[in-house]
């Protein structure tokens, strides 16, 4: 008896009093469950990534497995493959293969072109130049993108002023010859394949410069140092120290370029050949062609070929770079 | 019941038919104070571009409807803007003005309301791009040709024959045209290839451009492809086609007459011509939307387009054509050459655009439709 005496004595101060009000019986919920201000706080985004985000993709997603009628050109709602056995005749396969290939291209180039200055920034460049540095890789990204391509357009064009130059240098033939190439070549730059890389390298290149520039910093300078005293060859210490540690941020780097790259539109319509690309594809099958079921396919298309990218940048430690 | 549900279908169906029918204005009254105009970029000009182009002001003072504009680049952008609703008008183009129509979009138009509907050039007031049954719905606004347009330098005589962009050969220069010509970036060009095979092979049977059966389209990809191995660069962008006119020594190519002008007014040795096998081209229609908020507005905005003073204007700006002949003489912008230049007596050899669909008269309905057009000619240009 005495002890549930005290039993009670004990507990009971620990049950208040409500305070009282909508103010004070939500505070006291609150207090009770913590879960449903959880809830409360996460709902919105969640909401947003769910609904705008996930929702939106998924309704595009379910698109690509509708048809479009052959007789009338209307879109059939019924579930079928047929949209996705569409990628695969030859002309759009060539449109896929076509833009990876580029994309593998402009990563290449970009990463190859990238280290060099990045390193420069990462261990030589100090105070004054190292502002001068970041300021000539963001001024770039500045200035309208359209202006940017549109002034390549004219560089590279015939009576550019890059044709003029290699003329004055009597180097007129190295241009012709390499025009008269087959794939890459074309009836001047602005109109092959040459010309499109070279402005994708161009456009993309400081997403690639940052995070290698960013790896470099991380990679501490006496294992440089350890290595050339332990009579490795300056090849050797690239090889072996700098490259491996420096790769996760050129992966990460190459995630930009790629998938910038697989996605732009507005390049290849304004130089290069006038061969689609997947975004232009995507763009004239929903807009002129109304075949929203293969615009929606070929959306997809990047988004696999991103998902396995990332997968595999994930396992060389690219997260860890960005 | 599942038959009940059906005919309650129809029913709805054929209740909205006849309600469309019905839906035309009977008289007009006073403004409502706004009209919301779907346009072409360049079509509706307020003076903001350049002073001496405008033809909203003076509207919008006398009537007290004040004029929102919001333009489109291409057709189909027009139709879904329109399917969205909340506009009043829209300047659709041949192969917009029937899906439109077809959609329910669009209302018809009581032509009496609009007195100066008697001064349309005859040979537009009943065209099929928006002539439906006898029924009208919407009045012209501008037309044009898709011109040859070449370089003088070179030809020193306006070319006879399309060939020229179609088939290998040297030109008058002496050099070969390959890499020297270029084509329109758009399913459509398919049409013009039609064109020129309706001409130089009539073995064919082709008897319209944009009504083609599965030979006759066969043929004409097959011309494409040739052409493929000429056109370093296929145009959309008329800027870029000015551009390469000047820079990428292209010296022929089919174009509009915007870019002709363009052109001659930098002082560029360029002219234009409507070669033997005649040309396709362009025809845009002010149409009124079927659930339209302001139709009051909208009717007095249709009467003044009509005007011979904005319709040469918007001809001089666009380089385009009148649907007036009064506007043709004595206006300033357009000068009294302006209509001959830009291609006024050459109706009758245009064949105007319209919506290539599998279900048409001179093929037994057996047409290739439009969205094969679009991914067969992603692939010529492809090089399949």
């Amino acid at each position: 008896m005495s002890l549930d005496a005290a039993i009670q004595r004990a507990t009971a101060p620990a049950i208040l009093p409500g305070s009282g009000g909508v103010r004070g019986a939500l505070s006291d919920l609150f207090w009770r469950r913590p879960k449903v201000l959880l809830l409360l706080m996460l709902l919105p985004p969640v909401l947003w990534l769910g609904i705008v985000y996930i929702g939106s993709l998924f309704a595009l997603l379910a698109q690509s497995f509708f048809s479009i009628d052959e007789f009338s050109g209307l879109i059939n709602r019924q579930f079928t493959l047929k949209t996705y056995g569409d990628l695969f005749q030859a002309a759009n396969l060539d449109i896929i293969l076509r833009t990876v290939t580029m994309a593998a291209l402009v990563t290449l180039a970009s990463a190859i072109i990238a280290f060099p200055i990045a390193y420069y920034a990462a261990r030589y460049a100090r105070g004054r130049w190292k502002a001068l540095f970041y300021l000539g890789i963001m001024l770039p990204l500045w200035s309208s993108y359209l202006v940017k391509i549109y002034a390549w357009k004219l560089i590279l064009a015939k009576e550019g002023i890059l044709t003029w130059l290699f003329g004055k240098l009597h180097l007129q033939w190295l241009i012709d010859a390499w025009l008269s190439l087959p794939v890459v070549g074309g009836n001047s730059l602005s109109v092959s394949f040459t010309g499109t890389f070279i402005v994708f390298v161009y456009v993309w290149l400081p997403f690639m410069i940052l995070p290698v520039q960013a790896a470099l910093e991380r990679v501490p300078g006496n294992l440089v140092e350890a290595s050339s005293d332990l009579g490795a060859s300056p090849g050797q210490t690239f090889r072996n120290v700098l490259f491996p540690l420096a790769l996760p941020g050129i992966v990460a780097g190459s995630i930009f370029t790629f998938s910038l790259t697989l996605g732009d539109y507005i390049i290849p319509q304004i130089i290069g050949t006038s061969r689609l690309f997947i975004g232009q594809a995507v763009y004239s099958q929903q807009g002129t062609a109304g075949n929203i079921p293969l615009a929606a396919a070929f959306t997809v298309v990047p988004i696999v070929i991103m998902g396995f990218y990332l997968w595999g940048a994930k396992r060389m430690g690219a997260f860890d770079a960005l | 019941m599942n038959s009940f549900l059906k005919s309650c279908t129809a029913l709805t169906v054929a209740l909205t038919f006849s309600g469309q029918a019905v839906a035309q204005v009977k008289e007009l009254g006073k403004g409502e104070g706004q009209v919301n105009i779907v346009a072409w970029p360049g079509y509706i000009e307020r003076g903001e571009t350049d002073k001496g182009y405008d033809w909203v002001t003076s509207f919008e003072k006398e009537t007290g409807c004040k004029v929102n504009v919001k333009t489109a680049n291409t057709s189909d952008e027009m139709v879904s803007l329109m399917n969205e609703g909340g506009f009043d008008l829209v300047t659709a183009s041949g192969d917009a003005s029937l899906r439109l129509v077809a959609g329910k979009r669009v209302q018809p138009i009581n032509t009496d309301l609009i007195p100066s509907w008697k001064t349309v050039d005859e040979r537009l007031k009943d065209a099929p791009w928006f002539t439906v049954g006898g029924v009208h719905y919407g009045v012209p606004y501008q037309w044009g040709p898709n011109v040859l347009m070449y370089n003088t330098e070179v030809f020193k005589e306006a070319p006879k024959s399309w060939n020229i962009v179609f088939e290998e050969m040297k030109l008058p220069d002496g050099k070969s045209n390959k890499g020297r010509v270029q084509a329109y970036d758009g399913p459509i060009h398919i049409a013009d290839a039609a064109n020129y095979l309706m001409f130089h092979k009539p073995e064919l049977g082709i008897k319209d451009p944009y009504e083609l059966n599965e030979d006759q389209y066969k043929a004409a990809l097959e011309l494409l492809r040739v052409q493929r191995t000429l056109v370093g660069r296929y145009w959309h962008d008329a800027a870029i086609q000015v551009d390469d006119f000047q820079n990428e020594g292209v010296v022929a190519s089919g174009s509009w007459p915007y870019q002709v002008n363009a052109l001659v007014a930098a002082k560029k040795p360029v002219a234009s011509t409507v070669p033997e096998e005649g040309v396709t081209g362009w025809a845009d229609t002010t149409m009124m939307e079927a659930d339209s908020a302001n139709p009051n507005c909208a009717y007095m905005w249709m009467e003044h387009s009509l005007s011979p003073k904005v319709q040469g204007d918007v001809s001089a700006w666009f380089g385009s054509l009148p649907v007036v002949p009064a506007a043709c003489k004595g206006n300033e912008l357009l000068t009294d050459e302006g209509c001959k230049t830009n291609g006024y007596d050459n109706f009758d050899k245009i064949k105007f655009w319209k919506t290539p669909v599998s279900k048409c008269a001179t093929e037994n309905d057996q047409c290739v439709p439009y969205y094969r057009w679009v991914s067969d000619y992603i692939g010529v240009i492809g090089g399949r």
